[in-house]
């Protein structure tokens, strides 16, 4: 047997499925609002992890040092960095060592590093030529190559001594030349292993470039967890990167999130609208329930009930387009697509129905105003 | 000695009832009273008062002045929700517009009355639209039906909680010659039954179905006669 609460059901949904263009309206206006809302909301989570990528094409976040003056890093120290820094967050680890060297009795810095890391920790470098990827290879610094006059494929004899004043001498094949119109320029960059051959002094590391993505703990926090977990080194934050990035992050998420209220705002305005058009509209019907005996809190239900069953749909069909509105912009704007946040579709039919049920309080009451004698009057 | 005011016999007395809106006194001092399984007919010109007599009886209106007695209970010193109680409870209301939910079958707006009063019975409501001749019809939409079959379809509705008075405001008034004449024929069989039942009407000839006409001008009493017994 039908129970009332059964019947009560059946009538909010009769009165939304046998009146479908009315509800078409309501529905689009809670369903544009949903999808603005998880789209902003999607791309609020995703923007500063696509940000983050693009900010990584201007180099390390963080660079490690020995926190004593003179002290130099050991591979050790390297590994041990990697381990504690979180792989997910971690685009690139480099390490770099400087040995003071001379070509032709001309004084010059070499540089030992893992040319595969550095591409990742410094993608702005514009090479001329090739990375140098077999031993014995080299790449120079546009200024050096300058001063030189040597170009790719040519070769060049390094020689120094090392920390014992043992002298050492190498010839090495320029495969290009690096410019960043920086320091970089001005250094002769081989393989740390060639190096660690040429000096004969294995396991040195003077600096680390840590490339790391932004969101999640602060990189401030990252940096004091390496300086407790790795003893005797120094973490250093690039501020001119990161406070940049932090700026414009920051900014740009309370954009979104302004963005987000006045979308929240405008579809309140618009389903109370709709919601005031069609208690105007049902006059007659209130009136005439309340003839019959409707109490007012009945009325008022089977409204908010309406209300409640346009936030739920409309948010569902909303968190669907939305996810698509995010990719879209994802796509147009950073080039690619985004992890989709499945976990804001329950959210996003949560506040889409706290919303439409707000929004209805007031045509709701409105409601309860209706003289029932207008039914009577045939007004 | 028996106050007549509350005579079980007497379900709706009116003494003295005024309705002021403004300049416009809508009644003056009218007083009535109608006896149980009574059929009254209230008639006049438009502006004579009828509506608002109507949806003060109805309890959807409380005069300005006198005293309203239902079922001997006194309407003037009631608070809107007592009202609607009332009307839940004691009153069947029949519209010349028929006002059926649009949205809802036939037999589901037979259901809303009983939603709004106690409990929905499907089966129940289902025979009230077989007294009216509508089981067939009880699926359909109200613009799947004719006039007369959603009239009929109003007096199911406002039968199915058994109200002690029914109220029809020009309940013909939108019906072919067909049609008035099924209505008709089921108020007279509802008051065989012992139905009390009062009647707005412009027309005569429904009038004269009824056992007493009162006559309405200017807000006033004109006249309150017993009628021939109805023969067709």
């Amino acid at each position: 047997m039908l129970s009332n609460r059964s019947f009560a059901l059946r009538m909010v949904l009769w009165s939304l499925l046998r009146r479908r263009s009315r509800l078409l309206v309501a529905l689009t206006g809670v369903t544009i609002g949903a999808t603005v809302l998880l789209g902003l909301v999607t791309l609020c989570y995703d923007i500063p992890k696509q940000l983050s990528r693009e900010f990584r094409s201007y180099g390390a976040n963080m660079v490690f040092v020995k926190d004593q003056v003179g002290g130099r890093l050991t591979h050790g120290d390297l590994e041990s960095v990697r381990e504690t820094l979180p792989a997910d967050r971690l685009v690139g680890l480099t390490p770099f060592r400087y040995e003071p060297v001379h070509n032709n009795m001309l004084p010059y810095t070499a540089v030992g590093t893992y040319f595969a890391d550095v591409r990742l920790t410094s993608p702005f470098w514009r090479v001329t030529g090739e990375f140098p990827s077999e031993p014995g290879q080299i790449l120079l610094g546009a200024e050096v190559a300058e001063a030189t006059k040597l170009q790719a494929g040519q070769r060049i004899s390094i020689e120094g001594r090392n920390t014992n004043q043992d002298r050492y001498s190498k010839d090495f094949t320029i495969t290009g030349t690096v410019s960043t119109g920086g320091v970089e320029d001005a250094f002769i960059y081989l393989s740390l292993t060639d190096m660690e051959e040429m000096t004969r002094e294995p396991g040195h590391i003077d600096l680390v470039e840590a490339s790391l993505t932004s969101g999640g703990t602060p990189l401030g926090d990252l940096a004091d967890l390496v300086r407790r977990n790795v003893p005797d080194i120094e973490p250093r934050l690039v501020t001119r990167v990161t406070r940049s990035e932090d700026t414009v992050l920051t900014k740009l998420t309370w954009l979104v999130y302004l963005v987000t209220v006045v979308v929240l705002t405008l579809t309140m305005i618009c389903v109370t609208t709709t919601m005031m058009t069609v208690v105007m509209e049902r006059r007659k019907e209130i009136g005439l329930k309340k003839a019959l005996g409707a109490e007012n809190k009945k009325v008022a239900r089977e409204f908010l009930a309406e209300g409640l069953m346009l936030g739920v749909l409309g948010g569902l069909i909303g968190s669907l387009t939305g996810l698509l509105f995010a990719r879209l912009v994802s796509y147009s704007v950073f080039g690619r697509g985004l992890n989709p946040e499945f976990h804001l579709v329950p959210l996003t039919v949560l506040v889409s129905a706290l919303v439409t049920v707000v929004a209805s309080l007031w045509p709701v009451k409105k409601a309860m105003e209706v003289e029932p004698a207008l039914v009577l009057k045939g007004e | 000695m028996l106050n007549p005011e509350i005579s079980p016999d007497r379900i709706l007395v009116i003494s003295d009832v005024s309705k002021i809106y403004g300049p416009i006194k809508a009644l003056q001092n009218v007083s009535l009273s109608v006896g149980s399984g009574e059929w009254l007919a209230i008639m006049g010109p438009s502006g004579s008062g009828k509506t608002t007599l109507m949806n003060i009886i109805g309890c959807l209106d409380s005069p300005t002045s006198g005293r309203v007695l239902l079922d001997g209970l006194g309407l003037d010193s009631l608070s809107s929700a007592e009202l609607t109680a009332i009307r839940r409870e004691s009153i069947g209301l029949i519209f010349q517009q028929f006002h059926l939910v649009s949205y809802l079958t036939a037999l589901e707006n037979v259901m809303v009355a009983q939603y709004y009063h106690s409990l929905v019975d499907e089966k129940e409501a289902l025979e009230a639209l077989e007294n009216v001749g509508l089981a067939d019809r009880a699926k359909h939409l109200p613009r799947q039906l004719s006039g007369g079959e959603q009239q009929r379809v109003c007096i199911a509705r406002a039968l199915i909680n058994h109200p002690k008075l029914l109220l029809a405001d020009e309940p013909t008034g939108n019906l072919d010659e067909t049609n008035e004449a099924m209505v008709m024929d089921i108020l007279h069989s509802l008051h065989k039954r012992g139905s009390t039942i009062i009647v707005v009407t412009h027309a005569l000839e429904v009038a004269a179905h009824a056992e007493r006409t009162l006559v309405l001008e200017h807000g006033r009493v004109a006249s309150d006669v017993r009628n021939q017994p109805y023969q067709k």
